[in-house]
């Protein structure tokens, strides 16, 4: 009876062991090894294959994105978003292009696998994915060593691009939405003292908050709080009631919005007045359906797209009318990131004028003023996009787009 | 620290214990007369909290009315567990039946995420147990002092149960020695039967306390509660009924006192109930209420 019991405390430290590596945070400012990767994307036994996909007519791209898990929404509008471009331009070159999808689980380990199989088994010549940058990151190792153009969607920690020769995205970089954070709670909410409230077993979490405090420290405010949670903690009234005492203008929280609504629910229950702020990871129509009156007033950064933006560009308003001619729900910037990844990969094709792996990343290295859904998209030499920063309220139930900024850094 | 933080941190601490309490309560009970760590508990507590959910948004039923259906529905849902995953290794090894309680944990997950689909929803909470009560610094919700309460009386009632009924006589003569209890006419697999719904029972009311205070639902969200309950239920000593209530308590105030007096290990929460689950069993591997080990044997 005795050993039934250790054995099953060995399993459950086993599976938390487990869970811990899968959740460990990546280290900050050093990239992840990109000198041993480096040499690893030669050449050599790629040509015979990818000949033959070159040469069989249709063009295969691999979507990685994740579908189920706690990521599950994100991922989802993000296909959808990629979904709706193939069928706008479903042609490129004079010929067709293929998507695969393969679900990543919201997991690091079933990321890398999930752009192992795309590449092998799909013969995918360029990849777009992921929502996450954990996931990115996990993925755009293995595209990176294959030699295979990778565009992120809303991957937005610095390290998924860092030293990557074949890895691209679409959105901004984390670094300039801490700053855009930072310079809207500072010069137009007018905070002084804030408070951070961080998953440190989350890669975008843990950089965005420093990037925050950065820019916050910076610009002349204070940070007079900062609390962690693990990914998967529910009760957070321990790290509300400590931040309270501090009586901070602002809390910045980095979440994922999910767990942001209920950070957020306790937060009111608490009788939290002050502002309460968050990153593009809160961006989600399900926000006011899952966090009820408890998320009124919260404020978000965001890339520059937003349904219910007063001034649009011809790309976004087309967008926008395809989208709610089609679908019940209000289109979201994930379906935006997706679609504009989609299209920025077909841009390079027509550009590059094949469907090799390495012009395709010549082209996506070339892009410059790509009129996307999300603004005007320029791809910079870190392979990052180059673009404002939208802030987004909710008020009375609804989210509303209420500014672009540009941070000062 | 102020006297209002302190205190606030404590029934912080307070309700989050009582619903390990009321978690670790079921795990600890099939624990005591089957000595099968049922690692499905925590997907069961997952089950009740959307029936419940179902129960009020589909079918639109009064919230009473539906924490019944919903107890009664998770209740057969464990029976069947049971018939389906364990009778049929009742005479093989332990070691069998703890892993196909594993197997079981990982369907019902998977089977939650095919089914309800991995998207968080959201729970409507009757408004009375979520209307703040203001003393002055602290703010207590009426949830903080009901979950107590019902840790409590559950316990009472799991102990009448054990200790004053027939089937319950039958429950420990099952503890003891399956095969003899059997040769005595005790209806075996009718008790164990429902052993399992009790337990299921008390998965489906801490599951729905749970959505109740934690207000979304996930098909993962039993796993770390599943874990931290059975953390608490070794801590109090696993088969002792007030154990779990004690050792869930204990494992609540800890992991919130932990944070209140050293904000920047907050991170280290998990890692802290894990590291006390480690020291238990190296240094007092029945827990604090355990029976003696020679009494189970």
């Amino acid at each position: 009876m005795k050993k039934g019991l250790v054995l099953g405390v060995i399993v459950v430290i086993a599976v938390i062991g487990f869970m811990m590596i899968q959740g460990q945070k990546a280290p900050e400012a050093p990239a992840p090894e990109p000198a041993a990767e480096a040499p690893a994307p030669e050449p050599a036994e790629e040509p015979e294959e990818e000949q033959a996909a070159v040469e069989s007519g249709v063009i295969h791209v691999g979507v990685y994105l994740p579908l189920t898990g706690q990521n599950a929404f994100g991922g989802q509008l993000e296909l959808d978003g990629v979904k709706m471009a193939h069928e706008e331009k479903p042609e490129v070159l004079g010929r067709k292009v293929e998507l695969s999808v393969v679900d990543n689980k919201s997991d690091k380990v079933e990321s890398a696998n999930a752009v192992k199989r795309l590449i092998e088994r799909d013969n995918a010549v360029a990849v777009i994915g992921s929502y996450g940058s954990s996931l990115a990151m996990a993925g755009g190792e293995v595209a990176e060593s294959a030699g295979i153009p990778m565009i992120g969607t809303s991957c937005t920690n610095p390290l998924v691009t860092q030293g990557k020769k074949y890895i691209f995205r679409v959105c901004f970089i984390d670094p300039l939405q801490g700053a855009g954070a930072a310079t809207y709670a500072y010069k137009v909410i007018g905070a002084r003292k804030a408070a951070l409230l961080t998953d440190v077993a989350n890669d975008y979490a843990v950089g965005l908050a420093g990037f925050f405090e950065k820019s916050f420290l910076k610009l002349g405010g204070e940070i007079v709080a900062k609390l962690n949670y693990n990914s998967g903690d529910q009760d957070f009234t321990a790290q509300l009631t400590e931040i309270i005492s501090k009586e901070p203008d602002i809390m910045f929280i980095p979440a994922y919005f999910a767990e942001g609504a209920i950070i957020m629910k306790q937060a009111q229950e608490l009788g939290v007045d002050f502002q309460i702020m968050g990153g593009d990871a809160m961006d989600n129509p399900k926000i006011v359906e899952i966090g009820g009156d408890a998320v009124e007033g919260f404020v978000h950064t965001t890339f520059p797209y937003d349904p219910s933006m007063k001034e649009m560009n011809p790309v976004a308003r087309r967008f926008t009318d395809n989208w709610l001619a089609k679908r019940s729900d209000d289109p979201n910037v994930n379906a935006a990131l997706g679609y504009d990844s989609y299209m920025i990969l077909i841009d390079a094709i027509e550009r590059a004028g094949s469907a090799d792996p390495e012009a395709i990343t010549a082209a996506l290295a070339a892009t410059k003023d790509f009129e996307g859904v999300t603004g005007l998209t320029t791809i910079n030499e870190t392979h990052d996009a180059e673009k404002p920063i939208g802030i987004v309220q909710i008020k009375d139930g609804k989210k509303q787009y209420i500014a672009t900024i540009t941070p000062e850094l | 620290m102020s006297l209002a933080m302190f205190v606030q941190h404590l029934l912080n601490g307070l309700t989050l214990g009582s619903l390990y309490a009321l978690i670790a309560i079921g795990y600890t009970m099939v624990y005591g007369i089957l000595r099968l760590i049922n690692f499905a508990h925590g997907e069961i507590f997952m089950l009740g909290a959307y029936f419940v959910f179902w129960g009020v948004t589909l079918f639109r039923l009064p919230w009473f009315i539906a924490v019944i259906g919903a107890i009664v529905v998770t209740s057969f849902a464990g029976i069947i567990v049971d018939r389906v995953a364990y009778k049929p290794l009742r005479n093989a090894p332990r070691i069998s039946a703890l892993i196909s309680a594993i197997g079981v944990s990982f369907f019902l997950q998977n089977f939650a995420i095919v089914v309800f689909s991995a998207i968080p929803r959201e729970v409507q909470r009757p408004a009375w147990l979520v209307k703040v009560i203001i003393v002055g610094k602290v703010r207590i919700l009426p949830l903080t002092l009901v979950v107590p309460a019902l840790s409590f009386v559950l316990m009472m009632g799991l102990l009448y149960v054990v200790y004053k009924t027939k089937p319950g006589l039958g429950m420990r003569a099952i503890s003891r020695d399956i095969e003899t209890s059997r040769l005595m006419g005790v209806p075996v697999n009718r008790i164990i039967a429902l052993t399992f719904g009790m337990g299921s029972a008390l998965a489906a009311a801490s599951g729905i306390m749970w959505a109740l205070r934690y207000p979304q639902l996930q098909p993962v969200m039993g796993v770390i509660p599943g874990f931290k309950a059975f953390i608490a239920a070794v801590f109090g000593g696993i088969g002792s009924i007030q154990g779990a209530v004690i050792g869930g308590l204990i494992l609540g105030l800890m992991e919130i006192m932990i944070v209140a007096f050293m904000p920047s290990l907050a991170g280290f929460r998990d890692a802290f109930a894990f590291i006390l689950l480690i020291i238990i069993l190296l240094i007092m591997p029945t827990g604090l209420m355990g029976e003696k080990l020679e009494d189970k044997v």
